[in-house]
């Protein structure tokens, strides 16, 4: 490599965002799937309140680094995350942190709305349901259908089945549920890839309500919504070995997401964030 | 003038040549290949006539023959070696009924258990457990008689030694079926979706919260079909009872803990008498079979069909 692969350099960001609090502080992280390496010396800092995208050509880890910040990669046997990770400070894959738990604070939409075959309000109150609250579920799930600016289209029908949404409305839904559970961090997993253009952009405004409120990491094939709604923009590419027989994703630079779109440190940014190639 | 009309019989006779091509391509197909597919498409509707046929065969046969028996005392009279007017299916109906009451509660829990447990918690990578898979779909195919020399030998006798009673009968008949209910019961669990059981831990629902709250919610239709058609199964076994002590004649309303009858074995026995009265009750115990069987299968298929998910 002739340079440095990453380009973060905390208290050099404009708007003076370094004081805003950092929500993930990644150094050298680095995911294996069954000893193969996935994404290999991440290092970057999440901060609070901002949109932070992740883009990327396919295969480049984007989704991989992206469950390692909910330890969805648990799930998945044979995974192994190595580096250090932090979460407000605190080692994430600690030995004191319950993955459980840190779910509850770190929510996640996926990329295909996956709603429960359950009516629209018991969607949204299963989370603070498995949480242990009996009382007080209208409230939560009309606050959070509101703040997904969803509570209008289904209000009159809170009992009906989930499914009987449309697919944008179905994604929604699940922000709702995801925001139900109180987060501090919602990680979208290309949300809208499977939305039309009128649905995406509802999200897409959605998304920068709610950074308000939290901390919001997404992974998106689409550049010009990385463009669109977020303040910092991590860019990652595909590394083969020597006799091209591994391939893992690695982080190329991440800037402001201005920078990375008008002027990047990095020649293989601007060949990809100018359409060149990827 | 003359020149276009040349010009245009060319044109026409192109077109016609066109045609011609263009038709003789569309034509029939050969004579042979409509002989072949017709030939075949009767075979194959020969194949479904069979089945029918023999389906048709046996419900008119045993309805001619149970005619003379036929009537609700059949259900409510007490059996009979000598007098076959006034014999009837009472103990045996009730005998089945605690045998697969017994076969249902417990081969639910276990079976779903199992099927959770292979599902959901089995690394799939460890030899165990593939030993485990491996052996189930076996013991699906082991003959219903193994199952009651097992039964006799541990839970009638051996270490259980619950002696000839229903109950024998009901864990003899549950060991038999639990294999299909595991086998339902998986293929019911891998049908939810991963993205359910994702977007439940996503949420910081616990492993156990999301098989109890999302997985098993969503899949008890198909469980419950397996369930079904795992009980039909064990109404109709009549081997494995015979070895724990389903008698024959009993005179009273059976309990869990006496000694028991079924409807199988008790048709099995009206039909070895010599007298034409005690056939015509067998084949009348055989329509009642038929019509509990029907029935429950047929609730087995509305239920899958009315509440299956589809994702």
């Amino acid at each position: 490599m002739e340079r440095p692969a990453v380009t973060v350099r905390p208290g050099e960001f404009r708007n003076g965002s370094a004081e805003r609090g950092k929500v993930f502080e990644l150094r050298d992280v680095g995911v294996d799937y069954g000893g193969v390496p996935a994404v290999k010396e991440i290092s970057m800092d999440v901060h609070r309140n901002q949109v932070t995208a992740l883009i990327g050509p396919s295969g480049c880890g984007k989704s991989t680094l992206l469950r390692c910040l909910n330890r969805m990669n648990d799930l998945i046997p044979g995974a192994v995350v190595h580096g250090s990770l932090r979460y407000h400070g605190e080692d994430l894959y600690g030995p004191s942190v319950d993955p459980v738990q840190a779910r509850k604070l770190i929510g996640m939409v996926f990329q295909k709305p996956n709603p429960f075959p359950k009516s629209i309000f018991d969607n949204v109150a299963f989370g603070p349901r498995v949480q242990g609250r009996k009382k007080g579920l209208e409230g939560i799930v009309e606050a959070a259908l509101r703040r997904a600016a969803l509570w209008d289209e289904v209000k009159d029908r809170l009992g009906d089945n989930a499914f009987g949404l449309s697919g944008g409305q179905q994604q929604r839904l699940c922000i709702a549920r995801c925001i139900a559970v109180e987060p501090d961090t919602i990680l979208m997993d290309e949300p809208c890839s499977a939305l039309d253009p009128i649905s995406t952009n509802k999200i897409e405004d959605l998304m920068v309500e709610l950074k308000e409120e939290f901390s919001i990491v997404i992974v998106t094939h689409n550049l010009q919504q990385a463009a669109r709604v977020s303040d910092r923009t991590a860019f990652l590419m595909v590394e083969l070995d020597a006799d091209e027989d591994n391939r893992w994703g690695r982080l190329v630079e991440y800037d402001e997401t201005e920078k990375i779109f008008t002027n990047p440190a990095d020649r293989r940014t601007e060949d990809y964030v100018s359409g060149k190639v990827g | 003038m003359e020149a276009g009309g040349v010009a245009s019989e060319r044109a026409r006779l192109a077109s016609a040549g066109a045609r011609a091509t263009v038709a003789a391509a569309l034509g029939r197909q050969p004579r042979r290949d409509v002989a072949l597919n017709a030939g075949f498409a009767a075979l194959l509707l020969l194949a479904v006539l069979i089945a029918l046929a023999g389906l048709a065969a046996l419900l008119v046969q045993a309805f001619v023959k149970a005619a003379p028996s036929l009537s609700p005392d059949l259900l409510t009279s007490m059996p009979s070696r000598i007098n076959p007017e006034e014999a009837g299916f009472r103990p045996a109906i009730l005998g089945s009924l605690q045998l697969i009451a017994g076969v249902m509660l417990f081969v639910v829990p276990v079976g779903v258990g199992a099927a959770v447990y292979l599902e959901e918690y089995a690394d799939k990578s460890k030899w165990w457990n593939r030993l485990v898979e491996v052996n189930i779909q076996n013991l699906a195919a082991v003959p219903s008689i193994i199952y009651g020399i097992l039964g006799l030998a541990f839970i009638a006798r051996g270490p259980l030694d619950l002696g000839f009673v229903a109950l024998t009968g009901s864990l003899t008949l549950a060991l038999l079926v639990l294999p299909i209910v595991i086998i339902a019961g998986r293929e019911a669990i891998r049908a939810v979706p991963a993205s359910i059981r994702q977007g439940s831990l996503a949420l910081g629902a616990t492993r156990w919260q999301t098989i109890r709250r999302q997985v098993l919610p969503a899949a008890v239709p198909g469980i419950a079909t397996g369930v079904i058609l795992a009980v039909s199964r064990a109404l109709g076994e009549a081997a494995p009872l015979l070895l724990v002590g389903a008698t024959v004649f009993i005179t009273f309303d059976p309990t869990p803990f006496s000694e028991f009858s079924a409807l199988p074995v008790q048709i099995f026995n009206y039909a070895v008498q010599p007298q034409e009265e005690f056939k015509a009750l067998a084949a009348a115990g055989i329509v009642v079979m038929l019509v509990v069987l029907l029935a429950m299968n047929s609730f087995a298929i509305w239920l899958r069909n009315r509440y299956e998910q589809r994702w």
